[in-house]
């Protein structure tokens, strides 16, 4: 046991070098100190984390069910504060995040839309309570319901949407204020192999080509190689971090990334990775 | 055979029928057998009590229901103050809402000889009896609404660093809608039943007369087709007061509560 993990150790340093290079040179987003995680009920969420995720990454959390993925995740937004140690969000003084006008945003799990809205309304909400101008939030929604390919169902409820155009809906949502950080947890989880792949290329486009920084909780060892530029593993019992893994495939990245030999290799290097991890976690 | 499949045969003709068929067989039992109509009146013999009568029992009709809808409209509002007051802080809630269900455990016939005594005027004691009735499913409703915000939206709210008071009108409220209207169907059918209840003990005759006192007034002088009229009157008028509250439900969230969405196959 002890010896697979030294090995994968070395692995990830050689791994790891090249991007280091290459990522260096982005500004810190998040820094996560020493956070650690203890439940009221006196279960260790997270045991302390040391984690940094720079401009323009995009890290994926991957790790046995109750790893602590979605806890990282919640502390991360500032919906949860650490038990010990602490966050920096933009190297910024503030401890709050978002006080500096930079934004964050947030996909959950499910769709989590309000069901007595329009889906026009309910991508329109975050710049509502921000109090944005109608006319200029217009033009926001205008873009990010195109981006989403939702145009014609603005005026639709909830209801009336298949469950990955709910997803879609919440994407906008996430988007229309413009975020720097993007947090998502198992976005699209619930939904078909196909769709799922569209929506992940449609993800890695979006993000190309802006500051955009993701963390992305997956359950998917090809979703997890195909969008990341890094992918974070952890172990369960305490949650903590069992290894990294550098995934340096230039972006963007197209459906033919998915048929290499390359992508068979990581996928296979991951995957022997998380068996590992799910040995390790108590 | 289309005409049984069809929604609206099955939901309007089809009742419609079965009580034109319960009438017919009551009508044809008490024909049959001779009963007198001081024992068990015939329908036709309850019909012609009631257009004989329509002006007192009309008048009648229209000061129980006075009654009711003012209890009813005072529930509505006092109660959903008090729900926004026992949501706003646990302790309040702690400390009143014992009371609230001791108000809503004591039949409403024990306490309406009281109250009669205590207020003057007897309107607003009548009043009042039907207030006490009908206000407690709005409280409990209403509060549990207020309660049930769906986590992750609340969680988005406060992401997108939500005040309390865009909080609440555009989360907990529309959150609470449903459960409200299921309070008002429940409330104004226990409205009806405070004010008739209340008028039963009070006895209030003369000018003020609602249906209890003309269901008294027929049974003290064996007029029982007069009493079957009056019974009719409020059954109706609890009808009434239901399917106004449905309407008005669907009004408000048939767009998008699935309780009131036709399911779509
Ligand atoms: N509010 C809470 N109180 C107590 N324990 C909690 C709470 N939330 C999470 N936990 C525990 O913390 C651990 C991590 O939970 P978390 O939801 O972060 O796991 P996860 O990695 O997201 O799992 P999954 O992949 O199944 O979503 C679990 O063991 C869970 O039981
Ligand atoms: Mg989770």
């Amino acid at each position: 046991m002890q010896a697979a993990v030294e090995h994968l150790d070395t692995r990830r340093v050689a791994a790891a070098a090249p991007a280091a290079a290459r990522h260096a040179t982005g500004e810190p987003v998040v820094e996560i100190l020493s956070a650690e995680k203890v439940f009221a009920n006196g279960t260790r969420g997270l045991a302390p984390i040391d984690l940094t995720i720079r401009e323009g990454e995009f890290v994926s959390l991957i790790g046995p069910s109750g790893c602590g993925k979605s806890t990282l995740l919640k502390l991360v937004a500032g919906l949860s504060e650490p038990t010990d140690g602490r966050l920096v969000w933009w190297r910024s003084g503030f401890d709050r995040v978002g006080q500096d006008g930079r934004q964050l945003s947030f996909v959950f799990q499910d769709p989590t839309l309000m069901p007595w809205s329009r889906v026009e309304s309910n991508v329109r909400l975050p710049l509502d309570l921000a109090g944005m101008s109608k006319a200029q939030a217009a033009k926001r929604i205008d873009a990010a319901l195109d981006l989403v390919g939702l145009t014609e169902y603005r005026r639709n409820y909830p209801r009336q949407l298949s469950g990955g155009m709910r997803m879609r809906v919440s994407i906008a949502r996430a988007l229309v204020t413009e975020p720097n950080l993007l947090l998502m947890d198992e976005p699209f989880g619930a939904l078909d192999e196909f769709t799922r792949n569209k929506l992940d290329s449609d993800l890695v486009s979006l993000w190309w080509g802006k500051k955009l920084s993701v963390i992305f909780v997956t359950h998917s060892i090809y979703e997890a190689v195909f969008l990341s530029t890094r992918i974070v593993v952890m172990a369960a019992r305490p949650g903590r971090i069992f290894g990294e893994m550098v995934i340096d495939e230039p972006h963007p990245r197209d459906d033919a990334f998915r048929t290499t030999q390359r992508f068979a290799q990581l996928c296979r290097d991951l995957s022997t990775m998380l068996t590992e991890a799910s040995l390790a976690s108590g | 055979m289309p005409l049984i499949n069809n929604e609206l045969f099955l939901r309007i003709a089809s009742p419609t029928i079965a009580g034109l068929a319960m009438v017919a067989a009551w009508e044809g039992v008490c024909r049959y057998y001779n009963i007198p109509s001081y024992l068990f009146p015939a329908p036709s013999a309850v019909a012609a009590t009631f257009i004989e009568d329509t002006p007192t029992l009309l008048r009648a009709l229209w000061m129980t229901m006075r009654v009711a809808l003012i209890a009813f409209g005072a529930a509505v509002i006092l109660g959903t103050l008090i729900a926004f007051v026992f949501v706003q802080s646990k302790v309040i809630e702690r400390a009143f809402l014992p009371y609230a269900v001791v108000l809503q455990v004591t039949p409403i016939v024990a306490i309406a000889p009281l109250i009669i005594i205590l207020v003057k005027d007897t309107q607003i004691a009548l009043i009042l009896c039907a207030t006490i009735i009908a206000i407690f499913p709005i409280i409990a409703n209403t509060i549990l609404g207020l309660r049930s915000v769906d986590h992750g939206l609340a969680n988005l709210f406060s992401l997108n660093k939500a005040g309390r008071l865009q909080t609440l009108i555009r989360l907990r409220i529309p959150s609470a809608l449903p459960y409200f209207f299921g309070g008002l169907r429940i409330s104004s059918g226990l409205a009806l039943i405070g004010a008739v209840v209340a008028e039963f003990v009070a006895g209030t005759g003369g000018r003020q007369a609602g249906l209890a006192y003309e269901i008294l007034q027929s049974g003290f002088q064996l007029n029982i087709p007069r009493m079957f009229a009056a019974l009719f009157l409020i059954t109706v008028a609890g009808i009434v007061l239901f399917v106004a509250m449905v309407g008005l439900s669907r009004l408000a969230l048939g767009d998008w509560h699935e309780s009131e969405v036709v399911a779509e196959t």
